[in-house]
C-alpha cells in the first residue's frame, strides 16, 4: 500500500490537499506575525479562530451569503483582538496567561453559541473551487495549485502582501521598531499603544478569517473545538518562520503537507494506529521548534508591556 | 527633502531657551528646586553635578519626558508648553540619551526615518533619507554607513547615529546626556570636533557631565547643580577643576586617592588562553591570558562590550569556558561552579549590582549572608539563626558605614551607593584572596566612589589580588598598579601604571597596537 504513495494520482491528491490545508495556518500565522513583530504574543489565536469559524458559519447559513460570513468572522476576530489589545496594552497583563484566557473564552463561547443557536450539526455549501483559466489545465500543477477555492488563493496572496507591508511601508517600520525597542520608537513620537492595537486587531481579524476558512471553505461544517489546537500551531509557525511571512509560508506548507499525508494514511487504513498518524503534525511542531528557536532571535520586546516612565 | 521643518507658529530657529524656576518633586525627593537655566545658539552650556543632583530630571523636563510641578520654559522669549518628546522635537530640541534610543535590528536609515512622515506617503522613502544622512555626515564629520544595521556598529558610531537622528529632525538645540562615558579618548576628541562644528553652525548644545576636564575643554558656560538646586552659573573660562569640584560636592575632594607602594606577592589568579562565547554566541573572549598577583590591582581597561563582562563571568564561574584554563593560587579551577570558587575565597563585585549582586526583595541581613547562609554560625541543622545573623549584619553595617533604616530593610530601598556598600561588606568580610571588581563605581556619586576606591586600596594592602574592570579610564589610572587593555576579546597589552599614558591606553582601547614595553 505504501507504494500507492508514489503513484501520481495519489501524490497530486496529497499535494493539492496540502496546499488547501495550509490556508487556515497562513491566515492565523500571518496575523500572529504582525502581533508578535509589534511585541505582543497572542496565545488566544485558537479561540479567535473558533469564534470566527462559528460567526462565519452561522451568518453564512442564516443569510445564505458566504462573503457576509467572512465579514462576520473579521468583525468577531477584530473584537477579540481589541479585547486582547486592551488587556495587554492598557492593563499590561502577562501576555501568555491572558492569551490562554482568551483561548478558553473563544473555545467555550463558540460552543455555547453553537448549542444555543444551532444545536444540530448542519452543513453549508462553502466557497466552490475556482478554476483559474488555462493554468488549471496544466497537467498535475493545475490540479495541485489552480483548482482551489478563493480563500486559498487569498491566503497565498497574503504572504507577499504581508512582506510588503512589513518591509516597505512606514507602518511596517513602526511595527518592527515597536516590537524591538518601544522606548526608542516612543522617543521619536511613535505611539507604541496605537501600533500594538493595530497589530493585535489585525491579527484577530486574520484569525477570524482563518476560522472561517475552515467552517465555510474547507470543511463546511461547524463543530465544537473544530480547530483542535490549530491556532497554537500557528503561533509555533511564527517562531518557526523566524517572524517573516516567507518563513511562515514554508512552515505552514510543511505542516499541512504532513497533515495531508497523515489523512491519507488514515483513509487508506495503513496499519499504524490512527492516533500516531494524528500525532504527526504535533510531534513535528515540537521537533521543529526545538531546532528553529536556536536559529533566529525573537523581537526583543516580545511579551514585554511598555510603560512610559514619568 | 523629507526633513521636518514643522515649527509651532511664530517660532523660527532657536536663539535662546530659558527654563525659569523649575521645580519637580518625586515621591520623597525634591529633584529640582526652583532651577533657572538657559542656553543660547552658538554655545555649549555644560550642566555639571553628581549623580542624583537633578541634571537628568531637568533635561527630561525640557525634552517633554517629565512635566514640571512649577516653572516655565521659554523659547526665543516666548512661553512654550512641552508635553512630550514629539513636542520638543517640533520646537527644534533634540536629546541624545545616555542609553541610546536605537532599534538594533533596523538599519541606520530606518532608525532615522522612524516616526517621520514619508515623501512617498504610506511607503518608506529610505533612499531619500539615506542621501540626506550622507549630506549631514559630510557637514558634521559624522561618518557612518546608512545601510549598516545598528547591531553591527560600535558604540561611538551608534552615538553618531543618534546625533544624525536629532539633526535630521531639525534640532537646533541638542541635549547630550553624559555623551563621553562610552567613548575612548580618541573618540572623545573626534566627538568634540563635531560639537564645535555644530556650534559654529549656530546650534545650541547642553552638555551634561560629571567629568570636570571635559567640561573645561568644551563648554563656554557651566551651571552646577547640587541636591536639585542650582549652585552656580558662570563662564567656563577662568574656572579651575578645583572650583568646579568644590561647587559640585560642596567640599574639597581628593581627586586621586593616595596609594602606598604595592607589596606584590605570588600569582593568585591566572588565565591561560581563555576562550568563551558571548551572549550572542559569537566569540567573546579570544584567548585571554592574564596574571594577577597578591597585593596588586590589575586594571582592565577597554571600551564597553569588548569582553569585560565575559571575562568577569568566566573567572567567577558564571560562564563556561570553551578552551583555556583558569587557575586560582596555582590550582586549576576551570569549569568550577561559583559555590566551589566561593570556598576558595574568590570574591566578586558584579557590574549590575541591582541584578547580580543582590536580591532586591531580601533584607540587608539576608543579602549579607547570601554566600554563607547555609554554614555555621549563620545556620545550624538547616535553621537560620537570626540573632547571630542580625548581630553580624549590624557589625558590618557599622564598619562599612551603610546608611540603612535598619538591617531588616529590603535592599531595593537603599541608594546605589549603599547597596554597593552592602555588596562590599559581604564580599570583603569573607577575607578573599582574589577579588574581581566589575565597574564597582558605575553610577555612584563622588562620595560613594571615593569610599569604594579606598576600600579597594585597603584590600590591596591586605594582600588581596584585585582584578579591577572599569570603563572609566580615570578610575583605572587612579587605582591600578598594572593596566591591561582589552579589545574585541583580546588583551592588547599590559603596562605598568607608571609608564602608562591616557593617550597610549586610548590607542590600545581602539585596537591600535604599537610597541610597548612589556610589564
Amino acid at each position: 500500500m505504501i507504494e500507492d504513495l508514489f503513484s501520481t494520482t495519489v501524490l497530486v491528491g496529497i499535494l493539492a490537499s496540502g496546499i488547501r490545508l495550509a490556508t487556515p495556518y497562513l491566515y492565523a500565522a500571518i496575523g500572529e506575525t504582525f502581533g508578535q513583530r509589534s511585541g505582543v504574543l497572542n496565545l488566544g489565536v485558537d479561540g479567535q479562530m473558533l469564534l470566527g469559524a462559528f460567526a462565519a458559519f452561522y451568518v453564512a447559513l442564516t443569510y445564505q451569503n458566504l462573503w457576509l460570513g467572512i465579514l462576520a468572522a473579521i468583525i468577531v476576530g477584530g473584537l477579540m483582538g481589541l479585547a486582547m489589545a486592551y488587556v495587554t496594552v492598557n492593563l499590561q497583563a502577562q501576555q501568555g496567561i491572558s492569551g490562554i484566557g482568551f483561548y478558553l473564552f473563544g473555545l467555550g463561547m463558540s460552543d455555547l453559541l453553537f448549542q444555543k443557536l444551532l444545536g444540530t450539526v448542519e452543513t453549508v455549501r462553502g466557497f466552490p473551487s475556482l478554476y483559474i483559466p488555462f493554468l488549471s489545465d496544466i497537467p498535475f500543477l493545475g490540479d495541485i495549485f489552480f483548482r482551489q477555492n478563493i480563500l486559498v488563493y487569498l491566503a497565498y496572496l497574503l504572504v507577499p502582501l504581508a512582506w510588503f507591508v512589513m518591509n516597505k511601508t512606514t507602518l511596517g517600520l513602526k511595527i518592527r521598531a515597536v516590537g524591538e525597542n518601544p522606548e526608542a520608537a516612543d522617543s521619536l513620537g511613535v505611539s507604541v499603544a496605537r501600533v500594538r492595537y493595530f497589530s493585535i486587531i489585525l491579527g484577530g481579524m486574520l484569525s477570524g478569517v482563518a476560522g472561517a476558512s475552515m467552517s465555510i471553505a474547507l470543511l463546511n461544517v461547524f463543530q465544537q473545538n473544530m480547530t483542535s489546537g490549530l491556532g497554537f500551531i500557528a503561533v509555533a509557525l511564527v517562531y518557526f518562520g523566524g517572524w517573516r511571512p516567507g518563513g511562515v509560508l514554508l512552515g505552514a506548507l510543511l505542516f499541512s503537507m504532513v497533515n495531508a499525508l497523515q489523512l491519507w494514511i488514515q483513509v487508506k487504513g495503513i496499519q499504524i494506529p490512527s492516533d500516531f498518524a494524528v500525532m504527526m503534525p504535533y510531534v513535528l511542531t515540537i521537533l521543529v521548534l526545538v531546532l528553529a528557536v536556536q536559529r533566529v532571535r525573537p523581537p526583543s520586546a516580545l511579551t514585554k508591556p511598555f510603560e512610559r516612565e514619568s | 527633502m523629507a526633513q521636518v521643518e514643522k515649527r509651532v507658529p511664530g517660532t523660527e530657529r532657536i536663539q535662546t531657551v530659558e527654563m525659569r524656576g523649575i521645580t519637580k518633586r518625586f515621591p520623597g525627593v525634591l529633584a529640582n528646586d526652583k532651577v533657572d537655566f538657559d542656553v543660547r545658539a552658538g554655545e555649549v552650556h555644560a550642566l555639571l553635578g553628581e549623580n542624583g543632583a537633578g541634571k537628568s530630571t531637568l533635561m527630561k523636563i525640557l525634552y517633554g519626558m517629565y512635566a514640571p510641578d512649577e516653572g516655565e520654559i521659554l523659547i526665543n522669549d516666548t512661553h512654550v508648553e512641552i508635553h512630550s518628546p514629539t513636542d520638543a522635537i517640533q520646537y527644534g530640541i533634540g536629546m541624545i540619551h545616555q542609553h541610546f534610543m536605537l532599534v538594533e535590528t533596523l538599519t541606520v536609515t530606518e532608525n532615522v526615518a522612524l516616526g517621520l512622515p514619508s515623501s512617498r506617503g504610506l511607503l518608506t522613502d529610505l533612499d531619500a533619507v539615506s542621501k540626506r544622512i550622507r549630506e549631514l555626515a559630510q557637514v558634521y564629520g559624522l561618518q557612518v554607513d546608512p545601510n549598516a544595521y545598528i547591531w553591527q556598529l560600535a558604540v561611538g558610531q551608534r552615538q553618531r547615529v543618534e546625533i544624525i537622528k536629532a539633526l535630521y529632525r531639525g534640532a537646533d538645540l541638542l541635549i547630550l546626556d553624559e555623551p563621553t562615558a562610552v567613548l575612548t579618548p580618541q573618540e572623545v576628541d573626534e566627538f568634540f570636533a563635531t560639537i564645535r562644528q555644530m556650534v559654529a553652525e549656530g546650534h545650541a548644545i547642553i552638555f551634561i557631565s560629571h567629568k570636570l576636564h571635559e567640561v573645561l575643554a568644551i563648554s563656554q558656560r557651566v551651571t552646577v547643580l547640587r541636591d536639585g538646586k542650582r549652585v552656580a552659573s558662570r563662564e567656563t573660562a577662568g574656572c579651575t577643576k578645583a572650583d568646579l569640584a568644590r561647587m559640585m560636592v560642596g567640599r574639597e575632594i581628593r581627586v586621586m586617592p593616595e596609594k602606598p607602594p604595592a607589596q606584590v606577592g605570588d600569582v593568585m589568579l591566572e588565565l591561560r588562553q581563555v576562550q568563551a562565547q558571548s551572549d550572542l554566541g559569537t566569540a567573546g573572549l579570544k584567548g585571554v591570558s592574564l596574571q594577577v598577583y597578591a597585593g596588586e590591582i590589575l586594571g582592565l581597561a577597554g571600551v564597553s562590550g569588548n569582553g569585560q563582562r565575559e571575562l568577569a563571568q568566566v573567572v567567577c564561574g558564571l560562564r563556561p569556558i570553551t578552551s583555556g584554563r583558569v587557575l586560582l593560587k596555582n590550582e586549576d579551577v576551570t569549569g568550577m561552579l561559583p559555590g566551589e570558587l566561593t570556598k576558595r575565597m574568590l570574591a566578586y563585585i558584579p557590574e549590575e549590582r541591582m541584578k547580580d549582586a543582590m536580591i532586591q526583595q531580601f533584607t540587608v541581613c539576608e543579602n549579607i549572608i547570601l554566600r554563607d547562609h547555609n554554614k555555621p554560625p549563620y545556620a545550624q541543622r538547616g535553621f537560620l539563626r537570626h540573632n547571630i545573623i542580625g548581630e553580624y549584619t549590624d557589625k558590618l553595617i557599622q564598619y562599612f558605614k551603610v546608611k540603612t533604616p535598619s538591617r531588616d530593610t529590603q535592599a531595593r530601598h537603599l541608594s546605589g551607593g549603599n547597596i554597593q556598600k552592602v555588596v562590599l561588606a559581604r564580599e570583603l568580610s569573607r577575607q578573599p584572596r582574589v577579588l574581581v571588581a566589575a565597574q564597582p563605581t558605575r553610577g555612584l556619586d563622588i562620595g560613594a566612589t571615593e569610599y569604594v576606591h579606598n576600600r579597594l586600596i585597603e584590600e590591596r594592602q591586605k594582600g588581596t589580588a584585585i582584578l579591577l574592570i572599569s570603563e572609566d579610564l580615570d578610575e583605572i589610572l587612579a587605582l591600578s598598579d598594572r593596566i591591561a587593555v582589552i579589545y574585541e576579546g583580546k588583551i592588547m597589552g599590559v603596562v605598568n601604571r607608571q609608564e602608562a599614558t591616557a593617550e597610549q591606553l586610548g590607542l590600545l582601547m581602539a585596537g591600535v597596537k604599537e610597541e610597548l614595553t612589556p610589564a
